[in-house]
């Protein structure tokens, strides 16, 4: 059936089951790379996007729950071009090694500074600890999210 | 992202998807040896290609895993050619146009592919510049080269010689690189090119390639090794929405689908349905290292010198163990695969896409020629995972739906359950100190195979082949030649010991399915031996560093140890206080790799168990450095990687089969935990490039273990550092 979607600001509209994950449809529907598939189970935090500014979990999201709400995706906070503050920060510190996790710990940094735009350390790692990073660049991303909080101050 | 475009991101040029192959230039005998992977492909065009719009192509058959390694190469091709880093597209791993390096493993990339580039280039920059003088008038010595662009009276570019230049001809090898002095590319921390489209949403990793009329696939694996399908709903399956195949072979069984939620659920049902029998046992995981000890196995003794005793030398026995561990990587494993008209296209994350394309055509039936295996970036890669399955099992669903590509990607449990892990170890050590010197050590291990990868000749390494209908079986173990070995990777001690005796015992029986993870046995034999000098030297009564610098000779040995004890500031004889304590590990990865020392510091709860690793600092040599914030970010990664298995890590089971299946019961470190990193370079621009990208797993849980014994004055000897053997051995249990 048709859903209507807000995602990055445009109205979309998708022939989807209404219980199908919000990530399939980001992913395969849209065609938007930022949310990752990682587990399916909340676990991992690959898959979060912003709905209305918060950060969800795409991949148990289903897709009929969010008619009428925003989607942010990262995608959606900014372009190669004009960065998000974040986006540019990650970009800056070289806050990757495969960069898989990247998307899901940026969109979860956004709500962070959303709530709190001048967070301590142990606030960025709190904030992210439903985020599994495998490379070991847990540092990195921590340095990123500061710099861009502080940018932004 | 379509097709075209990912080619053309992938790969830095557009071509439309051709089936050409390389053309195979007749062997001659009794040609030079060439260094690096030069040795194996031996053209210049194979490795270059200078085009008309001023840009140079190079190729390579390492891949990018995640860790920078198309960037250091890139670096490498652009420093010798005297061009900007920009003008350089790179080509990484595709059978139809790149050279075959074999495995982008063992921390080779720069020691071999970087090698043949840095060798190539200079030479087509020595054929260049000789075009240039003749077009110039100008003896060669009287030219520069400017980015591309050679001045001598007047000035020609590399790409009005484009034309001229002919490639088509086998290296020399004999034009000399330049000195590292005038590096202005190699040695900088240039950004990764990567990078930005990862941040931004781009299309960069093989998840994100979607390709005109592309289905969906997910496979069904069965409840423990071995077992047989008897039985499933194929008609309630087939009547699912969006369900287009469902694939039987065997015990094989997969799904495809219009959709992807479709399969996932498709895939479900059959996983309901499906009746299964038989099946091996596992090792009681109570007893599993007596077990995997008491298996066949093939001794060898690797190392032996040999000296009198002295009497009344104090001697010490211990012995080691590491569990099964997880690659783990954060996205389970993808492939794309199109078959059409008897040719099969594969998209793969896997480390080798020649030996891969080999197997695949062994299991299929099919001439390598007529298969295409193409890298494309999967989620980290830390070694054999499941990449090369994935991308067979694709193969199998894309051939029931002839002409259209499949994707598939393997659900969180498919990985959990099914890669092949990291071997469970079990490492004995007996030494002896007199006069605060070593007087013996003995040092024998036990492994399974650590090489299960495909390329095999004797077997097919691809997991979906094993349950066909037509059986294929996976290779036997195999011993691996020093210095680099397998389960004995760096199991013969570094120090200066007069008597000495290794001995490893390669397990010929795979009770758990095993492979390559990265730094294979170094991590668990660098464990035991840096544990067992920290016994050694307090059963000397002197400090751990002192002991270490007192047992080596070599000077860039002994500089990465010091670096590390400055950078921590180490006080000789440092006491932990029951809770808190620090100590070092070191190791020179493969015995010719990176030097590496780390120190780290641990903070015990006594109380309930948990250890944390606050912080960690570590000095690295590896020779040459390419790319400084590369190397920092591989080191540092290695370290936090290695902090992770060594304190939550081990991959869970029963007799019945393997309970490892999503993140809840394979626990990694969180950010929380993450210990503060302070890494040290030590640049060596005189010297040859080492791999990297493995050193810091070893040094890294011999330093938090030995940390913990001077925190507590207890010592762990298996891994990992769990809350109950902590509060064991604080008990005094262990």
């Amino acid at each position: 059936m048709a859903i209507s979607l807000k995602v990055n600001g445009v109205t979309r509209s998708v022939d989807a089951e209404p219980d199908t994950p919000l990530l399939y449809v980001l992913r395969n529907d849209l065609e938007l790379n930022g949310a990752k598939y990682g587990c399916a189970m909340t676990q991992c935090g690959a898959c979060t996007v912003l709905v209305n500014g918060a950060a969800r979990r795409s991949c148990v999201t289903p897709v009929g729950s969010i008619e009428g709400n925003e989607v942010t995706t990262l995608e959606g906070l900014g372009t190669l071009d004009k960065p998000h503050p974040l986006q540019k920060a990650f970009i800056d510190e070289q806050a990757a090694q495969c960069g898989y996790c990247a998307s899901g710990m940026i969109m979860t940094a956004a709500d962070l500074l959303n709530r709190n735009p001048q967070p301590r350390e142990v606030d960025v790692r709190a904030a992210l600890a439903g985020n599994l990073c495998r490379c070991g660049t847990h540092n990195r991303i921590i340095r990123a999210v500061l710099r861009a909080a502080k940018g932004a101050a | 992202m379509k097709r075209r475009d990912f080619l053309k991101s992938a790969g830095g040029i557009a071509v439309a998807f051709s089936w050409s192959v390389p053309t195979v230039r007749a062997q001659q005998a009794a040609r030079p040896a060439l260094p690096g992977s030069l040795g194996t492909n031996r053209m210049l065009d194979g490795w270059i290609r200078i085009n008309a719009a001023g840009t140079i192509t190079v190729f390579t058959g390492k891949c990018e895993l995640g860790q920078g390694i198309l960037t250091a190469l890139t670096q490498i091709a652009a420093e010798e050619l005297d061009v900007a880093y920009e003008r350089v597209e790179i080509v990484s791993a595709d059978t139809a146009r790149t050279p075959n390096e074999g495995m982008t493993a063992g921390s080779l990339s720069v020691e071999n592919s970087g090698t043949a580039l840095r060798l190539a280039c200079a030479e087509v920059r020595q054929i260049l510049l000789g075009l240039a003088a003749a077009k110039l008038g100008v003896a060669v010595a009287n030219l520069s080269v400017s980015d591309g662009t050679v001045t001598g009276a007047g000035s020609v570019t590399y790409w009005d010689l484009a034309r001229e230049a002919n490639l088509e001809r086998e290296a020399s090898a004999q034009a000399k690189p330049k000195p590292p002095a005038q590096h202005t590319i190699v040695g900088r921390s240039i950004p990764r090119r990567d990078i930005p489209a990862k941040m931004t949403g781009g299309a960069a990793f093989i998840q994100d390639l979607r390709l005109p009329g592309m289905v969906h696939g997910r496979v069904v694996r069965p409840p423990r090794y071995g077992a047989r399908l008897d039985s499933f709903d194929e008609t309630k399956v087939k009547a699912m929405p969006g369900v287009i195949a469902v694939v039987r072979d065997g015990s094989f069984l997969g799904v495809v689908a219009r959709r992807e939620e479709q399969a996932i659920n498709a895939r479900l049902v059959l996983i309901g349905s499906a009746k299964w029998s038989g099946g091996s046992e596992l090792p009681d995981p109570g007893k599993l290292y007596e077990q995997l000890m008491s298996l066949r196995s093939e001794d060898r003794v690797i190392a032996e010198k040999d000296a009198p005793v002295p009497a009344g030398a104090t001697v010490v026995e211990a012995t080691y163990h590491r569990p099964y561990l997880a690659h783990a990587a954060i996205a389970p494993s993808c492939a794309v695969a199109e078959f059409k008209d008897g040719k099969l296209a594969v998209w793969t994350h896997s480390q080798g896409v020649f030996p891969l394309r080999a197997t695949i055509a062994r299991a299929l039936g099919l001439e390598p020629s007529d298969i295409r295996c193409i890298h494309a970036e999967g989620a980290g890669c830390y070694g054999h995972n499941g990449a090369d399955d994935v991308a067979f099992d694709a193969a199998m669903l894309a051939r029931a739906v002839n002409g259209q590509p499949v994707r598939l990607q393997w659900m969180r449990d498919d990985e959990f359950k099914w890669e092949p892990y990291g071997p469970a170890m079990t490492m004995k050590v007996k030494g002896a100190v007199a006069g605060g010197r070593v007087v013996d050590w003995a040092f024998d291990v036990w492994s399974q195979s650590h090489n299960g990868r495909p390329g095999d000749p004797d077997g097919i390494n691809l997991l979906g082949s094993w349950y066909l209908a037509d059986a294929k079986r996976p290779g036997p173990a195999r011993h691996a030649a020093q210095p680099n070995g397998a389960g004995d990777r760096n199991a013969i001690t570094l120090y200066d010991f007069p008597r000495q005796r290794t001995t490893h015992h390669l397990i010929m029986d795979n009770p758990v399915r095993t492979s390559a993870l990265r730094s294979l046995g170094a991590y668990a034999n660098v464990f035991a031996i840096e544990s067992f000098m920290d016994e050694l030297a307090a059963a000397a009564g002197i400090d751990p560093v002192a002991f270490r610098l007192a047992h080596i000779k070599d000077e860039r040995e002994r500089a990465v140890i010091e670096a590390v004890a400055k950078a921590a500031a180490w006080k000789p004889g440092e006491q932990g206080d029951g809770r808190r304590g620090r100590g070092i590990g070191y190791a020179r990865y493969k015995t010719v790799a990176t030097y590496n020392a780390v120190i780290a510091e641990v903070e015990v709860d006594r109380t309930t168990g948990i250890v944390k690793v606050p912080r960690i600092w570590t000095a690295a040599d590896a020779g040459q450095i390419i790319n400084p914030d590369g190397l920092t970010n591989q080191i540092e990664g290695g370290v936090i990687q290695s902090t992770s298995w060594t304190l939550h890590e081990h991959v869970r089971f029963d007799r019945n089969g393997i309970l490892a299946q999503d993140w809840m019961n394979y626990p990694i470190l969180t950010m929380p935990d993450v210990p503060s990193v302070e890494t040290v370079l030590i640049d060596r621009p005189n010297e040859r490039a080492l791999g990297a990208g493995e050193a810091a797993q070893g040094p890294t849980a011999a330093a938090i273990a030995n940390a913990f014994a001077a925190a507590t004055g207890r010592r762990i000897r298996e891994l990992p550092l769990t809350p109950e053997r902590v509060k064991a051995a604080l008990a005094g249990q262990t």
